[in-house]
C-alpha cells in the first residue's frame, strides 16, 4: 500500500484515477482503518484528502453552506451557525461514534462508506442537499440522495471523490430534526433513523415537508407520503398517526441482531412523527 | 516498500520517525517511539485506550495513520503529569480507587482531561456521555466518574 497526501482537489482526482490497482480515499479515517485491520479492503493507494483546503472548512455565503467532506462531526457542532441554521443536519453527523469518533468522522466518510444506517444520511436528503464530486473528468453536482446505492457501495466512478456538501440556502421558517433508535444509550448503530424538514407558511401550518427514513432499507429512503400528510396542518395528531402510517409502509427492514424487521417498521412511524413534530416546533420557535 | 519519514510533534518534542504506510500512529507511538501508555484494545475505535489529542483534537490513535501524523501535535497520556505530580484526573483516580486491571487507563485519563480543558463545569451525564467511547471491564464507572467530577471540582478551586 502506498500513502500519498494530495495539496489540490485536482491531484486527489489525478492520484486516484491514476491507480491501477484499488485506490481508496482518507479523511477521518474511522471506517478506513478499521476495514484495513480486518482485510476488508486492501487498497494499493491511500490518498488523503485533509490537506485541501475545500475539504476541511465549512463556509457560508447567502446563507447556503458548503461544508469539506473531511470536516469533522465535532467541527460542525462547534460551528455556531451550522448548528442553529441546520439543527437536524448537524445532530445527525454529531450522532456518529463516541467522542473520539467525532474528532475525526465525516459526512463525506459516511456518506461513500454507504452504510444504509449512516446516521448523517437521512438528514442531508431531507434538506436536499448535494455533493460535490471531483474526478479525472472534472466536477460535477450530484443529489447526496445518488451517492449511496446500496450497503457499502456508491455511484462515484473511478477517480471520483466528493469534496464537499452543500446545504441550500434555509427556507424562511424551515427546521429540521433528526432521531435515530439504538439498542443501547450510546455508542451503537441504529435500527432506525428519520429526519425531518418542514417549511411553514406565514399562518404557521406546514406547506412543505420531507420526511426521510435510514436503517429500513439498502439506502436512506424518503417517504413523499409522510411529507405530504403534513402539508396543509400544524402537526395535529391526526397529521403526525398519517406520517406514522406512511413510514411504517415504507420501511423495508431487515431482522438482525439489533432488531426485527417488524419492531424496525413500528418504530419508524414512532421515530417519524416525533422527528416532524421537533422539526416543527423548531420551524415555529417554540424549541 | 519505503518507509514514511515523518516529522511531528510528540509531547512538545520535535520527533521523527520511520513508518510503514498502514502503521498506526497507536502502533507507532508504542513500537517506534517506546511510547507505551496508550494501550490497544480493540482496534477499531471502539474502546478508548488509545486515545490521544492530535491537533488538540481527543482522538483514538489506532484510527489513525502514522504518515498522517506528519506536521500535526500529537499528546498523549504521558505529557499529562508534569514530572512527579501528577494531574487532579490522575490524582483522583487513585484516590477513588478508579481502576483495577489499570488497561483502561491511560484512555481515561487522556479522555477526562481534555473534556476538563474544554468544560470544567461538567455534569454526570456530560461527564458520561464525554466517555461514553472508553470502556472498562472492571469498575463499573461509578467510581471513573466520580473521579472526573471530583478532580473538576478540586481545579475549580473548591473543596471537596
Amino acid at each position: 500500500m502506498r500513502f500519498e497526501v494530495a495539496d489540490t482537489l485536482e491531484g486527489a482526482a489525478s492520484l486516484l484515477a491514476g491507480e491501477q490497482g484499488v485506490a481508496h480515499v482518507l479523511a477521518g479515517g474511522t471506517d478506513l482503518l478499521v476495514q484495513l485491520r480486518a482485510g476488508m479492503v486492501k487498497p494499493d493507494l491511500v490518498v488523503d484528502i485533509k490537506h485541501i483546503e475545500a475539504t476541511r472548512t465549512i463556509s457560508e455565503s447567502d446563507g447556503a453552506y458548503t461544508i469539506g467532506a473531511a470536516v469533522a462531526g465535532a467541527e460542525m457542532g462547534e460551528h455556531r451557525t451550522l448548528a442553529s441554521d441546520w439543527p437536524g443536519v448537524t445532530e445527525g453527523a454529531e450522532l456518529i461514534g463516541s467522542t473520539q469518533v467525532q474528532g475525526r468522522a465525516s459526512m463525506g466518510g459516511n456518506l461513500c462508506n454507504a452504510s444504509p444506517a449512516a446516521d448523517s444520511v437521512p438528514a442531508l436528503i431531507a434538506a436536499g442537499a448535494t455533493c460535490t464530486v471531483v474526478g479525472p473528468g472534472g466536477t460535477r453536482d450530484v443529489a447526496v440522495a445518488d451517492i449511496p446505492t446500496g450497503p457499502g457501495s456508491n455511484s462515484l466512478g473511478q477517480g471520483e471523490f466528493v469534496a464537499t456538501i452543500n446545504l441550500p440556502k434555509k427556507a424562511a421558517n424551515s427546521s429540521d430534526a433528526y432521531l435515530r433508535m439504538i439498542p443501547r444509550t450510546e455508542m451503537d448503530i441504529a435500527i432506525v433513523g428519520a429526519a425531518a424538514n418542514v417549511t411553514l407558511g406565514d399562518d404557521g401550518t406546514i406547506m412543505a415537508a420531507k420526511i426521510v427514513l435510514g436503517a429500513v432499507a439498502p439506502t436512506a429512503i424518503e417517504v413523499p407520503e409522510a411529507g405530504a400528510a403534513l402539508v396543509g396542518t400544524k402537526a395535529d395528531d391526526d397529521a403526525l398517526a398519517a406520517v406514522a402510517a406512511a413510514c411504517e409502509a415504507a420501511a423495508k427492514p431487515i431482522s438482525d441482531k439489533r432488531g426485527s424487521a417488524d419492531y424496525r417498521k413500528k418504530v419508524s412511524g414512532v421515530l417519524a412523527k416525533r422527528a416532524a413534530k421537533i422539526a416543527f416546533d423548531r420551524a415555529s420557535g417554540n424549541a | 516498500m519505503s518507509k514514511i519519514h515523518v516529522s511531528t510533534t510528540v509531547n512538545g518534542d520535535p520527533v521523527e520517525f520511520l513508518c510503514e504506510p498502514q502503521q498506526t500512529l497507536l502502533d507507532v507511538l508504542r513500537d517506534e517511539l517506546q511510547l507505551t501508555g496508550s494501550k490497544e484494545g480493540c482496534a477499531s475505535g471502539d474502546c478508548g485506550a488509545c486515545s490521544i489529542e492530535l491537533d488538540g483534537r481527543l482522538v483514538c490513535s489506532c484510527l489513525v495513520l502514522g504518515a498522517e501524523a506528519e506536521g500535526r501535535d500529537v499528546e498523549t497520556v504521558e505529557s499529562i503529569a508534569v514530572g512527579d505530580t501528577l494531574h487532579p484526573v490522575q490524582a483522583k483516580i487513585l484516590e477513588h480507587g478508579a481502576l483495577q486491571c489499570g488497561y483502561c487507563t491511560p484512555g481515561f485519563v487522556v479522555a477526562a482531561k481534555a473534556l476538563l480543558d474544554r468544560n470544567p463545569d461538567p455534569t454526570e451525564t456530560e461527564v458520561r456521555y464525554w466517555l461514553a467511547g472508553n470502556l472498562c471491564r472492571c469498575t463499573g464507572y461509578d467510581k471513573i466518574v466520580g473521579a472526573v467530577l471530583d478532580a473538576a471540582s478540586e481545579m475549580r478551586g473548591e473543596t471537596s
